[in-house]
């Protein structure tokens, strides 16, 4: 409940600096702020995040990284399964618990993809996903701290992910602060290549990352195959 | 969260490119894939991350496949009518480097990854396509799209966007050429263009590789 009231709270604050801006990315009417945060997350990389990123591919061979990066992937199967079924994807739906129950058992609690050499795809969903797919637009677009790149729409539906996170379900508050860690570590240092792309391509790195982003998600929304949209101005002057 | 998008451009741009003409999109595209990994599993000096070797390589290979004046114009959109003939062919030449070096530093971290080719979806008479890859990344149980944007031309099919994971290389630059030419007009973009590229070499004196 109370979390529903800081959606609204930021949702109207979006509305009100909305006004106050001009010009802009229609879709970033909280572009001041999130220059701001979108700056305190590039320091906090800097400076922590990719060296230890770094370290920890220094430090392991690949195969033991790939099997941990697995791992969490295994976990996130289950609310991948659920928000499948959601967007009425049932078969989808029980593909992605098959691959749960493959992979947990005989790919080693997760640790090796059977599945996917099975021929059953990895595929990527989440309730943000859930709730475009039901025709909810995805808000002004936000930074979150730490997080990144986000919306109204998808930090609602990231509310949702955190809760039914399998990881989170793991008792002992030192256990899962740790796998929440190592899960943060490895996703990044997954990332590594990525980001020094973005940073040889990005003329405005936050203009950049945000476009990115926004067709990102909505790539994702629609499965891979979203409608055209226009090329305005592209045609036109032939 | 934050960088799951940067994976799917990382991953981005194994988009290599061949001369034959008469070439069909889908083949043309594997043809010169095929042909670029090659080279990068043998040459030692490109796995070295020599600069000079990756750009020739490019230069020889893949750029010839790429209508940069039409990347360039997707990418201005509306503002590509205030540029003169002379100023668009300025931006296209900046734009071809930047995507060039965005290019080889993608190519300098591959790492032996699959790429699987997905059936075309066009008839004969198509004059544009859309040929879909997927690319397996090592660490990432999901595999990445790569999708390349062609049109026909009495020269061959030619590249005018690529796409990975949905996100298009050329319209994620719309928002930055938009600001820049609103603030400093197209002769400022043409200036912003010129130093990111004229730094990317600085940088690349310094360490071959990051």
């Amino acid at each position: 409940m109370q979390k529903a009231k800081t959606l609204c709270v930021l949702l109207l604050a979006g509305t009100l600096l909305g006004c106050a801006t001009s010009g802009g990315n229609p879709s970033d009417p909280l572009e001041p702020l999130n220059r701001a945060m979108f700056g305190f997350n590039d320091t906090v990389d800097d400076a922590v995040v990719r060296p230890v990123a770094k370290a920890y591919r220094a430090a392991l061979p690949g195969i033991v990284r790939t099997g941990i990066s697995n791992f969490f992937s295994n976990l996130e199967d289950v609310w991948i399964s659920v928000n499948d079924v959601l967007q009425g994807k049932v078969q989808q739906g029980f593909e992605d618990f098959g691959r749960f129950l493959l992979n947990s058992t005989f790919g080693i609690a997760g640790i090796f993809d059977i599945a996917s050499e099975a021929g059953l795809k990895k595929n990527n969903e989440d309730f943000g996903q859930t709730l475009g797919s039901w025709g909810i637009g995805g808000g002004a677009y936000l930074v979150l701290p730490i997080l990144g790149p986000s919306t109204v729409r998808d930090s609602f539906g990231l509310l949702l992910d955190t809760q039914t996170d399998l990881v989170f379900r793991i008792d002992g508050v030192r256990v899962h602060n740790s796998l929440y860690l190592t899960r943060g570590i490895s996703t990044r240092a997954n990332l590594l290549d990525a980001s020094s792309v973005i940073e040889t391509a990005a003329l405005d790195k936050y203009a950049f990352v945000r476009e990115a982003w926004l067709q990102r998600r909505r790539n994702l929304v629609y499965d891979g195959n979203p409608p055209r949209e226009k090329e305005e101005a592209d045609d036109d002057s032939r | 969260m934050t960088m799951n998008l940067s994976r799917f451009l990382a991953a981005a741009l194994f988009i290599p490119i061949a001369q034959a003409q008469e070439l069909a999109p889908d083949v043309l595209v594997r043809t010169i894939t095929q042909e670029v990994v090659a080279v990068l599993k043998q040459d030692k000096d490109i796995q070295a991350g020599d600069p000079k070797k990756v750009a020739e390589l490019l230069e020889t290979k893949v750029v010839p496949h790429f209508n940069f004046t039409r990347m360039t114009r997707i990418a201005m959109a509306r503002n590509w009518r205030l540029a003169s003939p002379e100023q668009q062919k300025e931006l296209a030449g900046e734009f071809k480097t930047l995507l060039v070096r965005t290019y080889s530093t993608a190519i300098s971290n591959y790492r032996d990854q699959k790429i699987d080719y997905r059936p075309l979806r066009a008839k004969p008479e198509d004059t544009e396509v859309t040929v879909k890859s997927e690319v397996k990344q090592s660490g990432s149980s999901q595999p990445v799209s790569i999708d390349y944007e062609m049109e026909k031309t009495p020269n061959g099919w030619k590249v005018y966007d690529v796409k990975v994971g949905g996100v298009s290389l050329v319209t994620t630059y719309r928002d930055t050429f938009a600001s820049e030419v609103k603030d400093r007009g197209v002769d400022g973009l043409i200036k912003s263009l010129a130093a990111k590229n004229r730094q990317g070499q600085g940088e690349r004196a310094k360490s071959g590789k990051s």
